[in-house]
């Protein structure tokens, strides 16, 4: 199963490095990954693989919420279903 | 392939403009539950409820948290407790509210619907029973929410239950008069009433339904409102395609969540019920779509055109987002829950002659509607009578919750709280249709209904 997380912040040194730290942690694979920073603030998107995550997909998106209001970021990770489900017919 | 713009725009949509999973009900059967002594009958539907439902909220709270998109209840609707309750040989069905009640509390649902009786061609004993003990079990339980059938367009309008239900209206607002009347906001009056909507407080679980299955119902006012500000004083063509795209997107999102929850609870899954519901927050209003659309206040002339419109488009952009579209599907104008709404019977534009009208052209009825608290239980009835008709007549349902506010007088506002809002009291016609509702009797089933 696939996921698309999305961070959203002022930028910083160590951003893209810490949330890859964690989603390793997780067991989570990044596929895809870009990012842009547009005065000052950082919007990045990744696409994941987190089928063999070793931890339920629910838990992974709350922790890493958690980590998100942690760093001063907005942290989100959906699964990639819903974009597709809204966006294609 | 996703692209970035997409992304945000959903995310833009979820964050900003209230798009939400309305609601994911769990309809359950409880056909078994019949018994002769009502505590065991009671205890039955205790364990039932909470046997099936005992899941719903998890996995409504995950699927939350894995799509990122809020689902705002969750909630059970259960079979119309004058079938499960009619071998009971007790006077009231207060104990049944009660177990009702309970459960909901140990599953963790806001609501629970099915204290129902449907009585469109006429009463068992077991309706009457049920509808004489809807304002006890509305006094003294929580999360109950009780409707009855009165009318359709196959059976007509069965007058005897319309007079019977304005007194229990009145009755049910004395009852709850420490809380505004609240009661009266948990049930319902219906004509067409259907069997799998998942929306309080009119669910309840049809017996033409499985033994359990899973409806869920949309949002979105916001985003259509949003949408239409991007086609400012652009011809109805281009607004009826906005909306159009819009509700296919919103619907979308609650076809995705309702198969997925379902399948993760083991059950079946019913219907999409395409819906723009509003709530009283900013930016979530069904009346600020009308009034994007060029009305100065909803209410006005044109109030009723401009619904039409938004309602039929609303269908027709979800219906091919689904698999299985039902339940009530259109575009609800709840007084109380809708901001733009609250301003717009504040000021007085919007009536409730106004709003009688704009029934024939939407998803419900008179919805959430505050009148002052001597109104007559004539008067509420006669109100029904007219609802029940429209919704015979042009095969549609349409349904009325209204609150006689005990104490209040027009000009005075009800807060309900939550997602129930506030609702400012509105005028009613003083002169009397005493009469016309002592007669009783039925109003014959019209031409409409011989179909074959």
């Amino acid at each position: 199963m696939k996921a698309v997380v999305t961070v959203v912040g002022k930028d910083r040194v160590g951003i893209i490095a810490s949330i890859c730290v964690e989603l390793a942690n997780y067991n989570v694979n990044v596929l895809d990954i870009s990012q842009t920073v547009m005065q000052g603030y950082f919007t990045m998107m990744m696409v994941v693989d987190v089928s063999n995550a070793n931890l339920p997909l629910a838990q992974i998106c709350q922790q890493m919420d958690a980590k998100g209001q942690e760093m001063g970021l907005s942290i989100r990770i959906q699964r990639e279903d819903i974009f597709e489900a809204m966006h294609r017919v | 392939m996703l692209n970035q713009k997409d992304i945000l725009q959903t995310q833009d949509m979820i964050d900003k403009r209230h798009l939400d999973i309305r609601t994911i009900t769990m309809g359950i059967s409880l056909l078994d539950c019949a018994d002769q002594d009502i505590h065991a009958c009671a205890r039955k539907i205790y364990d039932k409820i909470c046997f099936r439902a005992e899941k719903l909220v998890k996995v409504g709270q995950d699927i939350e948290w894995e799509f990122g998109i809020p689902i705002v209840n969750k909630r059970i609707s259960v079979t119309p407790m004058s079938l499960v309750g009619a071998a009971c040989t007790a006077d009231s069905y207060v104990p049944l509210a009660i177990a009702m009640d309970n459960a909901a509390k140990t599953c963790g649902v806001n609501f629970i619907g099915g204290f129902s009786a449907l009585v469109q061609k006429g009463c068992t004993e077991s309706d009457w029973k049920l509808i004489r003990s809807i304002p006890e079990a509305l006094r003294v339980t929580e999360r109950v929410c009780s409707s009855v059938n009165v009318g359709s367009t196959k059976a007509g309008i069965n007058m005897d239950a319309v007079a019977e239900m304005g007194r229990i209206i009145k009755k049910t607002a004395e009852l709850t008069a420490d809380r505004d009347g609240l009661g009266c906001a948990k049930l319902v009056v219906f004509a067409n009433a259907v069997e799998d909507n998942p929306f309080m407080a009119g669910a309840f679980h049809g017996v033409g339904e499985p033994e359990c299955v899973l409806n869920v119902g949309v949002s979105g006012p916001g985003v259509v409102h949003h949408a239409l500000q991007s086609v400012k004083g652009q011809p109805f063509d281009v607004v009826a395609e906005t909306i159009k795209k819009t509700a296919f997107r919103i619907t979308r999102m609650g076809q995705i969540v309702g198969v997925e929850a379902s399948a993760r609870l083991g059950i079946p899954f019913g219907i999409v019920d395409l819906s723009l519901a509003p709530t009283p927050a900013v930016g979530d209003s069904v009346a600020r779509i009308l009034e994007e659309m060029g009305l100065e206040v909803c209410g006005t002339h044109g109030t009723t055109a401009a619904l039409a419109m938004l309602n039929d488009a609303v269908k027709k952009g979800g219906v091919m987002a689904s698999n299985h579209v039902g339940g009530l599907s259109g575009a609800f104008i709840p007084v109380s829950e809708d901001e733009g709404m609250i301003a717009a019977a504040e000021c007085g534009t919007l009536t409730l002659d106004k709003l009688e009208a704009m029934t024939c052209v939407c998803s419900v009825g008179l919805d959430m509607i505050a009148v002052p608290g001597d109104t007559s239980a004539a008067t509420i009835s006669a109100i029904i009578a007219d609802e029940a008709a429209i919704g015979m007549v042009n095969s549609k349902t349409t349904a009325v919750r209204i609150i006689p506010a005990p104490n209040k007088v027009v000009g005075d506002r009800v807060e309900m709280g939550g997602l129930l809002g506030s609702a400012p009291v509105m005028p009613v016609h003083g002169d009397s249709a005493e009469e016309f509702i002592a007669r009783g009797g039925r109003i014959p089933a019209p031409l409409q209904s011989l179909k074959n």
